[in-house]
């Protein structure tokens, strides 16, 4: 069950580092997103203080959204898809290690690039620390969650607008608790409910999603 | 061991083919022939379990495959219209990834045996997108040099293949029916499998003829 977890994992992880154009266009999308926010608001420190942590949780949101599409649409095309959904193991573990290689490559980057961003933001030292953690521990949610929505629509036309209507709705709970986490830490409460609640939508997101998605990538194949 | 009895496949409004019905022991391969459009990869991909048939069933070994689930894929060979070969990764690599994840294991020396009579061992570390056409049917088709599974469903398994590796392809399946597997294909090439045992079935346009 882990080897083929791991092999799928191995799998999707080589292709990307073949196609790094697609990280890095995430990633600058991310970074260039978080930028025009201190340009267009002004350069007041409070102010920016306060929408950090929105802005940053929206971008991350969209970053992902950006990656989403081609979970599937490249096994799909060439066919591959159809011999994943003939192995001999479930398709959900194979959705699942999937969804764990989407998270290294289109997740893992914003949460490493967060902090450096943050700054941009005049946030102090505590806050930049909840806001990479609340990333961390969110970002597994948005490829999940994402998973069921890219596997809905694929093979659709304009799949990729349909997409968005139907996978943004459902990380509202990830960003109000995402944000919420770094605004409760600059209000002087504590992080940690947000950040629980965070965890529980992480572990739903990334080990119950698998299962409608294959269940999505059935229809979709027939 | 492989059987089908009374098959529909409704395609949108159509109904491509109604009451199709057949049975294959080991060592036997059925032949499927039809006119463009007359359901033959809609009845291969029935045979897989990826679509479900409108009604019929079929069995292996007896059981229903709906049933048998991962017993019956891990069985099955399939080779679809599609070469399942990612254009990022070398010959090498797709056919030792899509073993890995076949869950069989294959190593090195062995991918490298198959590359090499399918005559890609020069190829062996190229990226798959600066294949031709043929050689990316033949790096799909090199899985079918160590596979062992019993049941071989192809589709249209020599498009795109010159006339060596059609030879080459058939005397594959030649040696897997002889150890006692089934096949299944479909062509519209007229092809010699040697010592076969062949059954051939026609899709008709309307009328499904046994």
């Amino acid at each position: 069950m882990v080897e083929s977890i791991r092999a799928v994992i191995g799998r999707d992880l080589r292709l990307a580092m073949r196609r790094q154009a697609d990280i890095v266009a995430a990633m600058f999308f991310f970074i260039i997103v978080v930028s025009l926010f201190p340009l267009g608001v002004g350069p007041e420190a409070a102010q920016l203080r306060r929408l950090a942590p929105g802005v940053l949780w929206v971008a991350a949101l969209l970053a992902t959204m950006l990656s989403l599409p081609r979970l599937f649409a490249d096994d799909h095309r060439d066919g591959t898809l159809e011999q994943l959904a003939l192995a001999p193991q479930p398709l959900a573990l194979i959705v699942l290690g999937k969804v764990i290689a989407h998270w290294l490559v289109a997740g893992l980057p914003l949460v490493l690039l967060a902090p450096l961003l943050g700054i941009q933001f005049d946030l102090a030292g505590d806050a930049l620390a909840v806001l990479t953690l609340s990333l961390l521990i969110g970002t597994p949610a948005l490829s999940g969650i994402g998973a069921i929505g890219a596997a809905l629509t694929l093979g659709v036309r304009g799949g990729g607008v349909l997409l968005s209507l139907l996978v943004l709705p459902l990380y509202i709970p990830v960003l109000i608790f995402g944000a919420g986490s770094v605004d409760a830490t600059l209000s002087g409460l504590g992080p940690q409910a947000h950040l629980s609640l965070l965890g529980a939508l992480a572990l739903g997101g990334v080990f119950f999603a698998p299962w409608p998605t294959a269940a999505a990538l059935r229809v979709a194949l027939e | 061991m492989l059987e089908a009895s009374n098959l529909e496949c409704v395609r949108g409004e159509r109904r491509l083919f109604a009451g199709v019905s057949f049975r294959l022991a080991g060592g036997e391969m059925l032949y499927l022939q039809g006119k463009n459009g007359s359901g033959k990869t809609s009845l291969l991909r029935m045979l897989c379990g990826l679509t479900p048939a409108a009604s019929g069933d079929i069995r292996w070994r007896g059981r229903p495959i709906g049933k048998l689930g991962d017993e019956f894929r891990s069985e099955l060979c399939y080779l679809g219209h599609q070469n399942a070969i990612k254009e990022e990764l070398t010959p090498l690599e797709n056919i030792r990834s899509s073993a890995t994840l076949a869950q069989e294991t294959l190593d090195a020396d062995a991918a490298l045996d198959a590359l090499e009579q399918l005559g890609l061992l020069s190829r062996a570390d190229l990226p798959c997108r600066y294949l031709s056409q043929g050689q990316k049917r033949r790096a799909a088709l090199a899985r079918l040099v160590h596979e062992k599974r019993a049941l071989w469903v192809l589709d249209e398994p020599y498009v795109a293949l010159d006339a060596a590796a059609v030879e080459l392809i058939s005397g594959l399946i030649g040696a897997h029916l002889q150890r006692g597997g089934l096949a299944v294909l479909t062509t519209h090439q007229t092809v010699a499998v040697p010592a076969a045992a062949l059954r051939e079935l026609w899709l008709g346009a309307d009328d499904a003829a046994q």
